[in-house]
């Protein structure tokens, strides 16, 4: 095992299987510290799986795995836990329990003080309902509350299991604001999510998944390198003059549509400039031009549908 | 120590806030009043003491309060948090697996404490102060209440093992139920048919013993009936235990090795267990 590296998560061929099913099957990555991770994949992806082999509930059935410089699986790695902030995917509480209480629980054994309870329920804007059982809470609510357990004692390794499902937006923005600050404090965090569009700005890294095997990773800018899908243009002309400029641009150019005031064309990310410089030349005809780089939805949607998982596949050895 | 503890509390507190223990203490209370009032009534030619009258009735019905109270108590301790998916979340924290087990098992037995001596104890100290009942034999007194939380940690301790086996609460209820018959009826039930049947032919005084001890309320029976000249005396069984080769550490000894035996499966299996 490395242990002089400063790696906050490793994994090393991890496999998890159940019975005859495989869930997780030879995962390889390296999280740095100050990282955020997003785990992108349809349920029963793995991600899951992979959150609670790294969280030392449910141990590999081959490989290993490092957090924080332990092995989760092994009762000693129990102090690591100190550090670390986990929001399950359906969080449950103590029903009988009010949220002051439920809060107040979980601080003590992080040794998290009494202030900082108060002051999270006040974040997650459940001071008002602390003194109500969880019982009585929505699911809105529980999950406000999930989040604030999770802050508990400035966490430096947060999980979050689909976080932002059943907040309204204005609570995923208010949740993203709190990651935020935890991450500029120096906190890792690894995020399984479906809302892709939410978490664009702030993932430093996605991890596409599909059926326990990672079919793609990296940064957003090489996620489109490595999906290489078409770029999309939309010219407006003068009224009249779309089937001339059509003409004009040649017949090598892409044009999906063709109508009597704009065009709509595609190409390749490299193909894009020349394209553009094209387009401009052709003087004051050209209205207006768009361009629309391909959204992180339609590149998911591109590795997803990609049966070639094989060929697509990187086991990521770079940071 | 500080996890165990809060872990500890955290039960307490949870057996407060539903009543739990309010109930206990109440069933207890009445149970233990109705029999020092009846126990002091039939003294006089037996010469036998209230209290020890006291002592072997209440002894004889605690054999089947106790496990039952005890057995309510865990039976959901584990499977309940699998199911709810409490108990995934407290593994995240920095807390290990035996922490858990001892916590709640602390927790637990602290509960059973509060119910039995407040329950037992009050209605002797009510006994005392409002009737002319002596306070003779309050020792035997005391040690029926010791042994019967002992029980009560035995039954506690069985509650885990199938509280951690099983997959479903409703199973976990109904596999408690079961444990209560085979210790506290079915295995007394079969011991002594046997002995009808067999009319000593094979099992000797012995192997007799050897047998009651097997089970965790026999053995809470003998040690509570024996343990005192006048309440053995009163029970009729005097020199029974002695004569056996039973002394009251070897009683104690085995109903210790009760309570740690399914204890230690219990964590054994919750170790294993992934969540």
């Amino acid at each position: 095992m490395n242990t002089t590296s400063n790696n906050v998560i490793s994994l090393n061929s991890v496999t998890k299987r159940y019975g005859n099913e495989t869930v997780v099957s030879d995962v390889n990555f390296k999280i740095q510290p100050g990282e955020c991770i997003v785990l992108v994949g349809h349920n029963g992806a793995g991600k899951t799986t992979l959150m609670k082999m790294m969280l030392g509930l449910t141990r590999p059935t081959s490989g290993n795995i490092e957090v924080l410089g332990d092995n989760p699986a092994v009762t000693s790695s129990i102090n690591q836990h100190k550090r670390l902030g986990y929001l399950p995917e359906s969080v449950a509480f103590y029903e009988a329990m009010t949220g002051a209480e439920v809060l107040a629980f979980y601080a003590s054994l992080k040794g998290a003080s009494k202030t900082a309870c108060e002051n999270l329920l006040d974040v997650v804007g459940l001071a008002h309902a602390a003194k109500r059982r969880v019982g009585t809470y929505s699911k809105g609510m529980r999950q406000r509350l999930g989040l604030a357990q999770a802050m508990l004692g400035n966490p430096q390794l947060l999980f979050l299991d689909e976080p932002t499902t059943g907040l309204d937006p204005l609570l995923r923005h208010q949740f993203y604001e709190l990651i935020d600050a935890l991450h500029k404090e120096g906190a890792t965090s690894v995020i399984s999510s479906h809302a892709l569009n939410e978490v664009e700005a702030r993932a430093s890294r996605f991890i596409i998944m599909k059926s326990g095997i990672i079919i793609a990773s990296g940064t957003l800018d090489e996620l489109y390198k490595q999906a290489a899908l078409p770029v999309r243009l939309n010219v407006s002309v003068t009224p009249g003059e779309a089937a001339s400029v059509a003409e004009r641009l040649g017949s090598e150019i892409n044009i999906t549509k063709v109508n009597d005031k704009s065009l709509k064309l595609s190409c390749f990310n490299g193909e894009k400039m020349p394209l553009i410089r094209r387009i401009t030349e052709l003087g004051d005809v050209v209205n207006d031009l768009q361009i629309m780089p391909p959204k992180l939805d339609e590149v998911y949607s591109h590795f997803m549908n990609n049966d070639q998982t094989d060929n697509n596949r990187i086991n990521e050895s770079q940071p | 120590m500080r996890i165990l503890a809060i872990l500890a509390m955290k039960e307490l507190r949870d057996g407060l806030r539903n009543r739990w223990i309010a109930a206990a203490i109440i069933v207890l209370g009445t149970l233990a009043l109705a029999l020092s009032l009846l126990g002091s009534a039939p003294t006089g030619s037996v010469k036998a003491s209230a209290m020890d009258i006291t002592v072997i009735s209440l002894a004889s019905l605690s054999v089947y309060l106790i496990p039952l109270i005890a057995l309510m108590l865990s039976f959901d301790a584990l499977v309940g948090e699998f199911e709810r998916g409490t108990m995934m979340l407290l593994l995240t924290y920095p807390v290990t697996r035996w922490q858990v087990i001892m916590g709640k098992f602390i927790g637990h037995v602290l509960i059973l404490f509060i119910a039995i001596f407040a329950g037992y104890g009050g209605a002797m100290l009510i006994m005392t102060l409002f009737t002319e009942a002596s306070m003779d034999g309050w020792q035997a007194y005391l040690s029926m209440m010791f042994s019967s939380l002992i029980l009560g940690a035995i039954f506690i301790a069985l509650g885990y093992m199938v509280s951690v086996i099983v997959k479903e609460r409703a199973t976990a209820a109904g596999a408690a139920i079961g444990l209560w018959l085979v210790f506290v009826v079915l295995y007394d039930l079969i011991l002594f048919g046997m002995l009808l049947v067999d009319e000593g032919q094979l099992i000797s005084q012995q192997l007799f013993s050897m047998l009651m001890l097997v089970s965790p309320t026999d053995t809470y029976r003998i040690l509570n009936l024996s343990m005192f000249d006048g309440v053995s005396q009163a029970a009729g069984i005097a020199g029974v235990a002695s004569e056996a080769g039973m002394s009251s550490t070897l009683l104690i000894s085995v109903l210790m090795l009760w309570i740690a035996a399914p204890l230690a499966a219990t964590l054994f299996i919750f170790q294993k267990r992934e969540l």
